[in-house]
């Protein structure tokens, strides 16, 4: 079936494949031919007979014109797109397209992006036969997202094709018969699925478009700028849709080895939390507990002279994960020219005794594309779908041909594929793990070794480590480690038993990376014990659990909020608290910020500033900025050379961006994308002491980070299972005598929460979930932990 | 009155059980009677090459009585029935083609006769398992089909090793619930697996992706039901019955303004004539006005051609008609051919599954525009608007439900195209003057 | 439009064997044999008319939702079909259903005073309701039954070749 045949498209002869439809053969050579229902990542409708075109094989024309989408190619196809006949079949489609589409295009969204309105150009004629009254459709409120305005639908089903075949969630469909057909949801419901923006761009009318660009701007006034999304691993390819300053939009842009032709609405639609009012735009500094505005100079002149009067021992640099790889290179520049190694980016991540035996470049052990051709994928520790969610539908992909997808989680995911779902809590995971290593006769560490030991494998542990050998042996098996195992009091532990199944198993082993830039983090040296080029140090400084065990004196913050993006909340804000002298450079700012910092420097968000995110697969995305950032807010780059200088420190002189980033690239020529452990994950389990319950707490999809956390159309998503509460297994609520509704005390350490009980049978016995990174929860501890609760007698 | 050939035969396939006592005749005893089954177990017993079975219906010239009269022994052929894997025969007796309601009577007098069609059809595809999609308002069909499906797997007929030939063949009614679209072979197939019925594209056709993406051949009740007696008097005794590529008998359903409407079984050519005869004639004996030949998707006749016109797909085509379905609706002289038209469009515009925007829009407006003109407001462009607009759904299509639409336009204003003018023009029915 | 590939199978947690009657999903469960078994849904129009006749004749849609449950189904699947097929109402009916054809061959030998006189008798248009609640009337398209035109489908029976009087009686009939 390789071999190539010939057709001819308007005179012109196309090599084809056989099988391959006229339109893709068409589309490849650059010959246009009209289509609503054609989308290449959907399912062949064949149903819009826009592609009309006419046809003869082997001399015998077609009697009727033949649609292009669903006419595959065959040796002798002669095709004619612009014959008079295909003209007259395209122009006949066009003329009932119309005869009940409301021609609002004055006042439709999609006016002058709209497939209909150029096609209509091209076919429609200018005087319509149709005297009868046009359709009118009732519109639905799909959520804060997708704005509707359905008697404009077409009926050509991508958005609802792409529900079942993409998203795996059938939200929209068409009901009804004939021209009573009707796409919607049927029963008014918003649409929730993480990816459900793409109908916006796969509309080819204006039925559905974004709410909250709805009649802000017209497409023609718009200037395009390439850009990376930066609220996952994965760094999808966007196009940012800028007026005046301002992003008004954002679009996907194609990239097959990454986000294909999708992005999630998180990507989509994060841009409006950088109109939010509480952006920082002005140098800050508190003095005697008042906050006051001053210039640059000012206050890094005075951030230069306390880092450098610090004891770089007593001095520790938090750098987010998604900052950008210019930004997190010149910060560990700048630290451990002040000989401070104490620099670490690993904000929700608790267990650091692995550290010696971390790979150098944990990244995903397999490209995103290489994903999607699995045979077997355990995943230990994700919530998937909310933290990687176009990796989650490559997952999907691979488990609908075929691959088995095995979850060691401590909670029951919602997937919309089949997977075999081990839920326990996460001293379980490290059994259901044990027992997985202990079929394929893996060994690991002492600790690991104890833990296989005893295990007792069940049927269906028995069942995933054939289907991983199985995988392995033909090369197609992966081993994936998302941020509940980072997050896991034990990920140490975690850790070896994964690279111990993963080799038994001849499977690879990834790690799904926390945020759009942690293996970014990796080579630029924003790690204690790593240099640039992810190097190891010979000098180790001291981890996010170290800095922040309240002996530091002198502290920077960089790019994230400490009362939301840390593991442990209550004890990093308290451990801020204590030091002397705090900097926070953000993009805005909160009480939080306002309480625990003395200076506040304004730096550039996403879209503001040039960049560069490494993804997943280690590919480099550099990006350039779009917008001006506001006020006197900087790229953080540049806040950093210049502190660079300040500091007389050497080879700060850059003279733009890219210039930083060629420095750290030739530094990291011969970074290895190398997953093999350095050592041994050994210690001793920490997560199964004690009897009382385990809190399971995973980063809601919106509340990732601090953008993500100020658009205002995502905080009106609902997310199931993610609210502030306390959500317990109907039969631990009934162990501990609480219902539906209760008001609890949720305690961990010395401080806690007030929280609604909701039972919910996704989570194990043992253990209660309560989200973090929520307003709320700041003032509990780590995401996966003890949790005591108590009832509140009167609340 | 003119003789037919063959009327000695009359009855004597899907209607050989007719004769019979009409409380009984569907039974397997009354079945068994008339040698019913005997070339089932023939086959049980001596395992005879498909190929020479299906040579046998080729000979035979039987083709599908559903409308598209597509040779059903050519059709079996296309099977990969050697292929690995599970194949499906599907009988299709969603008979709802305004006209057509000879399968009903197949269902009700001679279900086990369909069953016996189904379970051969099986063997010589190679399918294991076949599904009868009985459209759901025939409650009465559907019971009679179900009891004899209880009969013949009671009686061992099939079911799994049947009478220890090693031959499996399982057979399942499934109901439909009230779409025309359904009749469409691919559009059954959508709807036994559970969705709407939406005709699927082609290709892939059905005997390389069918049911549940199976090897499937779809036949209609009376082709399947035709099988036994084709092989029992051999193919060449068949085709005898009618003419070179109109072989056979075939039933007609006449319904419409005779005296005597029903369903007749005679052979391919029968005139025209003779068959108004059967029916008794023209109903108070008005003088015939036109003839839609086939069901109500074909091309109308007028009635003095149709006269000369004998019953066959040849014949019929010469007069610019199809045979289709056999469905023989007759109209009298001084009925208004723009309500029968309207009648028509509306029943496209009501079933048009709603896929392909030719048929969904079109057929609505199509309907609308007549609408238009019977209420007494149409306008003098309209008749070349109708013309124009079936034009473009015919062929336009995946399924021919856009054809079916157009035909009967197209037709009506050729041969009526006076009366539509006129009742543009006076805002009244030519007939009512 | 066909999705070429598996039904969409969707656990939704639920214990079937609270759903509807013990009759009901044995009836249901017959139909499910006769399909390969990842294929449960292809039962859903039997499971529709089931669930439909058991209710008095129409569907909710925590009806529709259950028959998803039970089946496997996205709630939407479900919902396409039932408002895809004629057969299924959405919307509550009388005690009976009387569907007059409307098609061509009943037309041409009189179905159109059928409806006229139950309109004027009855004082219901197509789709509505008596008043008592008796009857819903309704014009479909064609019976299959046009040999013994005008037919009239009363529930489950066909009565043909009917005048408005012999129509009368059997609604007179209905309790």
């Amino acid at each position: 079936m390789t071999d190539k045949l010939n057709i001819e498209i308007d005179g012109r002869v196309c090599e084809a494949a056989p099988g391959e439809m006229i339109i893709a053969v068409a589309d490849r050579e650059g010959i246009s031919i009209p289509r609503f229902c054609y989308h290449k990542k959907l399912s062949i409708a064949a149903n819009c007979r826009m592609c009309l075109v006419e046809a003869e094989q082997g001399g015998r024309p077609f009697p009727k014109p033949v649609p292009a989408c669903a006419t595959p190619v065959g040796d002798g196809l002669k095709v004619w797109t612009r014959s008079p006949k295909a003209i007259e079949a395209q122009r006949g489609t066009m003329e009932f397209l119309l005869i009940n589409h409301p021609l609002d295009c004055p006042i439709c969204d999609q006016g002058g992006e709209c497939e209909l309105q150029d096609v209509a150009m091209g076919y429609g004629g200018d005087v319509s036969r149709f005297a009868e009254r046009k359709r009118v459709v009732k519109d639905e409120d799909l959520g804060p997202l997708i704005a509707t305005e359905m008697t404009r639908c077409i009926h050509c089903t991508r958005c609802v094709r792409f529900g079942a075949e993409v998203a795996g969630v059938r939200e929209l469909g068409a009901t009804g018969r004939g021209e009573e057909m009707r796409i919607g949801t049927f029963i008014a419901q918003t649409v929730e699925h993480e990816l459900s923006g793409n109908v916006i761009d796969l509309c080819p009318v204006g039925a559905l478009t974004s709410k909250p660009y709805r009649f802000t701007a017209r497409p023609w006034e718009l200037t395009m700028h390439d850009s990376i999304a930066p609220h996952d691993g994965l760094g999808s390819n966007i196009r940012l849709h800028v007026r005046r300053n301002q992003v008004m939009r954002i679009h996907p842009r194609d990239n097959e080895a990454v986000n294909e032709t999708w992005i999630s609405d998180r990507d989509r639609f994060s841009y409006a939390g950088l109109y939010s009012e509480d952006r920082l735009t002005k140098p800050m500094l508190k003095q005697d507990g008042s906050w006051r505005e001053v210039e640059w100079t000012d206050a890094l002149t005075l951030v230069a002279e306390r880092l450098k009067a610090a004891d770089a021992a007593d001095t520790g640099w938090l750098m987010a994960p998604n900052a950008t790889l210019e930004e997190l290179y010149l910060a560990a520049r700048v630290a451990r020219g002040l000989g401070c190694a104490n620099i670490d980016h690993r904000l929700r991540q608790q267990d650091f005794r692995g550290d010696a035996a971390d790979p150098l470049l944990p990244w995903l052990g397999v490209t995103a594309s290489e994903l999607e051709r699995q045979q077997a994928i355990l995943l230990i520790g994700s919530d998937i779908r909310h933290e990687q969610p176009l990796l989650a539908h490559r997952i999907r992909k691979a488990a609908l041909a075929g691959a088995q997808v095995v979850c060691v989680n401590p909670i029951k995911l919602e997937l919309n594929h089949p997977a075999t779902q081990l839920m326990g809590s996460p001293a379980q995971m490290l059994s259901d793990l044990a027992a997985i290593a202990k079929v394929l006769g893996a060994r690991g560490s002492s600790a690991a070794n104890d833990l296989i030991g005893a295990a007792e494998p069940t049927d269906a542990q028995t069942a995933a480590a054939a289907a991983l050998r199985e995988a392995g042996g033909q090369g197609g098996g992966v081993v994936l480690l998302g941020a509940l195992a980072i997050a896991h009091p034990d990920f140490t532990l975690v850790k070896g038993l994964a690279h111990a199944i993963a080799a038994a198993a001849e499977c690879r082993i990834g790690y799904l990376p926390a945020a759009a830039n942690s293996l970014g983090a990796y080579l630029a040296g924003a790690h204690p014990d790593r240099l640039p080029g992810a190097k190891p140090s010979e000098t180790k400084g001291g981890a996010v659990a170290e800095i922040l065990d309240g002996t530091s004196k002198t502290l920077v913050l960089w790019g994230f909020e400490p009362d939301r993006d840390l593991i442990d909340t209550a004890a990093g804000m308290e451990a801020i608290g204590k030091a002397d002298f705090v900097v926070a450079c953000s993009a805005f700012r909160s009480a939080a910020l306002d309480e625990m910092a003395d200076v506040l420097l304004p730096i550039s968000a996403f879209a503001e500033t040039s960049g560069t995110f490494v993804n997943a697969n280690g590919t480099w995305q550099r990006f350039q900025g779009a917008v001006a950032p506001p006020g006197e807010a900087r790229p953080g780059w540049k806040v950093l050379r210049v502190l660079g200088n300040l500091l007389d420190l050497e080879g700060f002189e850059y003279r733009d961006g890219a210039e930083v980033q060629a420095e750290l690239a030739a530094l990291c020529t011969d970074s290895p994308l190398d997953n093999a452990p350095r050592g041994d994950f050994d210690a001793s389990p920490a997560s199964a002491s004690g009897s009382g319950l385990m809190r399971v707490g995973t980063i809601p999809i919106y509340a990732a980070d601090p953008l993500v956390r100020r658009s205002t159309p995502l905080q009106q998503m609902p997310m199931p299972r993610c609210e502030l509460a306390v959500y317990l297994h109907p039969q631990q609520a009934a162990a501990d005598s609480l219902g539906p509704g209760d008001i609890v005390y949720a305690q961990q350490g010395h401080q806690g929460a007030r929280l609604r009980v909701i039972l919910d049978d996704h989570v194990p016995m043992g253990c209660a979930r309560i989200s973090g990174a929520l307003a709320g929860s700041e003032s509990l501890g780590p995401l996966v932990g003890p949790v005591s609760l108590e009832r509140v007698k009167n609340p | 009155m003119v003789e037919s050939q063959n009327t000695q035969n009359q009855n004597s396939v899907c209607f050989r059980t007719m004769h019979l006592d009409e409380a009984v005749r569907h039974t397997l005893e009354s079945y068994r009677g008339i040698g019913g089954y005997a070339q089932w177990e023939r086959i049980l017993r001596e395992r005879p090459d498909p190929n020479d079975l299906i040579e046998e219906m080729k000979i035979s010239n039987l083709r599908g009585r559903g409308g598209a009269g597509f040779p059903t022994g050519l059709k079996w052929s296309f099977m990969p029935r050697n292929a690995p894997g599970q194949k499906y025969i599907v009988c299709n007796s969603d008979e709802g083609e305004p006209g057509t309601c000879k399968d009903r009577d197949i269902l009700r007098y001679n279900p086990h006769q369909l069953i016996e069609g189904m379970a051969i059809a099986g063997y010589c595809i190679g399918a294991t398992a076949g599904y009868n999609y009985i459209r759901g308002e025939f409650y009465e069909p559907i019971a009679r089909f179900e009891g004899a499906l209880e009969e013949a797997y009671a009686a061992g007929l099939i079911g799994k090793d049947i009478q220890g030939s090693g031959i499996d063949f399982d057979c399942y009614s499934h109901m439909g619930a009230g779409a025309y679209i359904c009749g469409e072979e691919t559009a059954l197939l959508e709807s036994i697996e559970g969705k709407k019925g939406q005709p699927r594209f082609k290709p892939p056709f059905p005997a390389q992706y069918g049911l549940f993406g199976k090897p499937t051949t779809i036949n209609n009740t009376e082709s399947l039901a035709s099988v036994p007696v084709i092989l029992e008097k051999g193919g060449k005794w068949f085709l005898e019955q009618g003419r070179p590529n109109n072989g056979g008998l075939k039933l007609f359903s006449v319904s419409g303004h005779v005296n005597n409407p029903n369903n007749f079984e005679v052979p391919m050519g029968t005139p025209f004539r003779a068959l108004l005869e059967m029916s008794g004639g023209v109903k108070d004996g008005k003088a015939l006005k036109a003839v839609i030949p086939g069901g109500s998707s074909v091309p109308v006749v007028p009635g003095d051609l149709m006269m000369d016109v004998d019953m066959d797909y040849d014949s019929i085509a010469k007069a610019g008609s199809m045979l289709g379905s056999g469905a023989v609706i007759v109209i009298a002289e001084g009925t208004c051919m723009v309500k029968v038209l309207y009648n028509l469009s509306h029943f496209y515009m009501h079933e048009s599954c709603g896929q392909c925007t030719p048929c969904r829009e079109g057929t609505g407006w199509l309907a609308r525009v007549l609408h238009r003109i019977l209420d007494g407001e149409g306008r003098l462009e309209d008749l070349g608007l109708l013309d124009s607009v079936a034009g473009r759904i015919g062929g336009r299509t995946i399924c021919a439900l856009g054809d079916a639409a157009a035909m009967p336009v197209q037709s009506f204003l050729k041969h009526y195209r006076h009366e539509f003018a006129y009742m543009i023009e006076h805002g009244r029915s030519m007939m009512a003057a | 439009m066909s999705f070429r590939n598996l039904p969409l199978a969707i656990d939704h947690e639920r214990d079937k064997s609270t759903l509807f009657t013990p009759e009901i999903r044995a009836a249901i469960d017959k139909h499910i044999a006769k399909y390969p078994s990842e294929w449960r849904q292809s039962a859903v129009m039997p499971a529709l008319t089931l669930v439909q006749d058991a209710n008095g004749g129409w569907l909710t849609q925590a009806l529709m939702d259950d028959i998803a449950v039970y089946l496997d189904m996205p709630p939407m699947s479900v919902y396409e079909v039932a408002t895809f097929y004629g057969m299924y109402d959405l919307e509550p009916q009388g005690r009976h259903k009387v569907c007059v054809c409307n098609s061509i061959s009943c037309m041409l030998q009189g179905s159109e005073e059928l409806i006229e006189h139950v309109e004027h008798k009855y004082g219901v248009k197509p789709g509505e309701t008596t008043a008592d609640g008796r009857f819903t009337l309704k014009e479909v398209e064609c019976l299959g039954a046009c040999r013994d035109a005008p037919a009239v489908l009363l529930d489950k029976t066909y009565h043909e070749k009917l005048s408005p009087d012999a129509l009368d009686k059997l609604i007179d009939d209905l309790e």
